[in-house]
């Protein structure tokens, strides 16, 4: 027992340092994140946040709002989906819940909320609470209404609007207005001037198989198809075309570098190139490379080339060939040379030895670090081409920019995961077929 | 003496390779070379849109490409005097910057860790479960930093906050599955010589998991926090917060604070190059264990 004593004492000491070192990592994370919590303001977070603005997006994800408009001059009534020219029904073509007869407009929001426009005025009846009755007279607006108003009721004398959960009506002395909203996403396959609009699936599997063509130029299928790529409101073609644009600015860029490192790899590479000035001074170029960062030759490249797919393909290709020569130089670093002595042996000259005693041995792993900057460009694809201005990335910031076409959004953020998805499988595919060759 | 450089007699020779294999290397030569004609045929014409698409072209914008670095440094190097003040006043907004990484990263990395030992077969606290842990991680992968951090700027506001949150989510689902590949082959040993003592699972992570991949998940943790100072100098570009959305001001600004333009960008580059060394020495460290 007492011979151990020694010995158990440097092994108490290094136990000792550990623990203190176990304390004071975790002390020094909770410091570090207190500081972040002033210096960030999180406490003031709090303020600052929209949760109105959350509600806005969520609800607008999911459901629409159809807009049911009189001109109060002119007495036309419109009816738009989100009140856009390119959502608005034809008259003869009004869904089922508004009725329109002379110069009355009947608008069911369902529940027993109905609302009614006519020469007089408009009203709206509230289930349980009443009859909203609104007329203007000599310039302004006379309410009638059970008393005292709810606070869901806002009235002045030149408008007057009502929220309850059905919907919003909104009367000013141009125009009344009102909202009904719905779960869903409108329009998406077909936008009202369409002749497929409107129609069950049922009715759309006969039209496309076995029922006459409504457009004796085409058949059905086609028009339909036609139709859904040119939807003017989620404007598919051009999605498709933008996803497209995505993918090919991270394809490019990764095949792109791989192409240009590769020869420059050979160079920087301890065992391939003798010159120690020439290997020297290609690291360091691959060091600036990788320093000088993807935002800054984005900046620099668009300036050049103008927005597009082919500035975003560049720019990567440029903060790739970085990345690509310092990883495959280092790989060509790491081979055996017993290959390269055995083609050397048979007589071979530089290139066939590289081509047969070298490429052989970091194929696998020039294959896998390809395969997964290709993964990940795909990714910081959609921001490269928010700052160059081209792909999915573009048409998603302006939808955000624009704050009301939420349901866009929702649209693209899907397109991107299941873009990014499935480029993940494919580069997974293409890894386990090209390296481990099943 | 037998000149052994052309082997045997020929009658002693082995026969030469013939039928199925040489069948099999005609197959993949031609394999080889289908996916060579695909590939280039798939560049040629993935250039070609590139180019019809892009405003300006391919050949037309090599011969601007020094154009605009050239306008820049000439306009510095005239107030050249000035630089090394914009670069100590834009100090903070560097200092933000390097921040949302290194706390999104350690956030990141804190949830990455727990999430990955409950989505690795054979540790999980919950065995069924494992597969919807894997989702998860890949769910939080597949999003963009970028759509999280505009989404959230819109319900948060401007600041820092939204980067945070926006890159903190993805390199969780980033480091959980690499932490998740390294605690695959942990040895299990600790782990069950800790069941026989009545250990929690929590202790058996502690004490059996962690000891044996910390080298590895440090060293990609570390990797991490060079990419998160390069997410967050562009979600600042594109969002707003740090430097990068500095740079888009100054840059906005056109011809006359190109001065200011330069400093960041000469902050940017010092800042990548010292974290992109200091890490890599550190790494090395770490992984070779000296």
């Amino acid at each position: 027992m007492t011979a151990s004593v020694p010995m158990a004492t440097p092994l108490l000491a290094s136990f000792h340092r550990r623990r203190l070192i176990a304390l004071a990592v975790p002390a020094v994370i909770l410091a570090y994140l207190v500081y972040i919590f002033f210096a960030f303001d999180i406490a003031g977070l709090a303020g600052r946040a929209r949760l109105d603005n959350a509600k806005i997006l969520l609800g607008d994800f999911v459901s629409y709002k159809t807009h049911v408009t009189r001109n109060n001059a002119t007495g036309a009534v419109t009816v738009a989906v989100e009140g856009e020219a390119k959502g608005t029904f034809a008259p003869g073509h009004l869904p089922d819940w508004v009725k329109v007869q002379g110069d009355t407009t009947t608008v069911d929001l369902g529940a027993g909320h109905l609302v009614t426009y006519d020469a007089a005025g408009a009203r709206y009846v509230v289930p349980g609470y009443g009859t909203i009755d609104i007329r203007p007279q000599g310039g302004k607006l006379a309410l009638t209404a059970p008393q005292p108003l709810p606070d869901w009721i806002n009235a002045s004398d030149n408008r007057i609007s009502v929220t309850t959960s059905h919907g919003r009506f909104a009367y000013t002395r141009s125009k009344v207005e009102t909202f009904r909203y719905a779960p869903g996403w409108p329009l998406f396959f077909f936008t009202p001037d369409s002749a497929f609009f409107g129609k069950s699936w049922g009715e759309l599997a006969a039209l496309a198989l076995w029922q006459p063509r409504i457009d004796a130029a085409q058949p059905n299928l086609f028009g339909m198809a036609h139709d859904f790529w040119t939807n003017k409101m989620w404007r598919h073609g051009d999605v498709f075309w933008a996803i497209g644009e995505t993918i090919l600015m991270a394809f490019l860029g990764t095949m792109g570098a791989a192409i240009v490192s590769l020869p420059l790899a050979f160079l920087a590479a301890r065992n391939m190139n003798r010159l120690a000035p020439v290997r020297f001074a290609l690291r360091r170029v691959f060091d600036f490379v990788r320093g000088v960062d993807a935002l800054i030759w984005t900046i620099i490249l668009s300036r050049a080339f103008g927005p597009g797919p082919m500035t975003g393909a560049l720019a990567m290709l440029v903060t790739d060939t970085g990345s690509f020569g310092k990883t495959f130089s280092e790989a060509l670093e790491n081979i055996d040379e017993k290959q390269v002595d055995g083609i050397r042996s048979t007589g071979a000259n530089t290139l066939q030895r590289a081509r047969w005693g070298v490429i052989p041995q970091v194929v696998p792993v020039l294959l896998s670090q390809v395969l997964y900057f290709l993964e990940s460009n795909t990714r910081s694809a959609t921001v490269v081409g928010a700052i160059v201005g081209g792909g999915i990335g573009l048409l998603l910031t302006q939808a955000i920019q624009t704050q009301k076409d939420w349901e866009d959004v929702a649209y693209y953020v899907i397109l991107i995961i299941l873009m990014v998805m499935a480029m993940d499988s494919l580069s997974g595919w293409l890894r386990r077929k090209l390296i481990k060759g099943e | 003496m037998v000149d052994v450089s052309f082997g045997p007699e020929p009658s002693q020779r082995p026969a030469p390779p013939a039928g199925p294999y040489l069948a099999m290397q005609r197959r993949k030569r031609v394999y080889g070379l289908a996916m060579l004609v695909l590939f280039v045929a798939l560049m040629a014409s993935g250039f070609q849109v590139a180019e019809d698409r892009n405003a300006g072209g391919f050949l037309n914008g090599l011969t601007q490409l020094d154009d605009f670095p050239r306008e820049v440094l000439s306009e510095a190097w005239a107030k050249r005097a000035a630089i090394p003040g914009w670069m100590g006043h834009y100090l903070p907004s560097l200092l933000e910057t390097i921040n949302i990484a290194a706390v999104s990263t350690l956030l990141g990395v804190l949830a990455a860790s727990l999430l990955s030992l409950l989505a690795t077969r054979g540790l999980s606290l919950w065995p069924r479960l494992t597969p919807l842990f894997r989702r998860m991680l890949d769910a939080f992968r597949a999003v963009p930093e970028i759509v999280v951090a505009l989404v959230l700027i819109y319900i948060l506001g401007p600041g820092p906050v939204p980067a945070m949150i926006a890159i903190a989510l993805h390199t969780a689902g980033a480091m959980g599955k690499l932490f998740s590949e390294v605690a695959e082959n942990a040895d299990l040993k600790p782990v069950e010589g800790l069941t026989s003592t009545g250990a929690s699972w929590g202790q058996k992570m502690w004490l059996g998991i962690l000891p044996q991949v910390a080298p590895n998940w440090l060293s990609y943790t570390l990797l991490r926090f060079e990419i998160n100072v390069r997410a967050s100098a562009i979600l600042g570009f594109v969002g707003s917060g740090g430097i990068g959305y500095e740079l888009k001001v100054a840059m906005q600004w056109g011809g006359g604070k190109y001065d200011q333009v330069v400093a960041i960008f000469l902050l940017l580059f010092l800042t990548i190059m010292l974290i992109d060394q200091c890490s890599d020495r550190f790494r090395h460290r770490l992984v070779k264990g000296v």
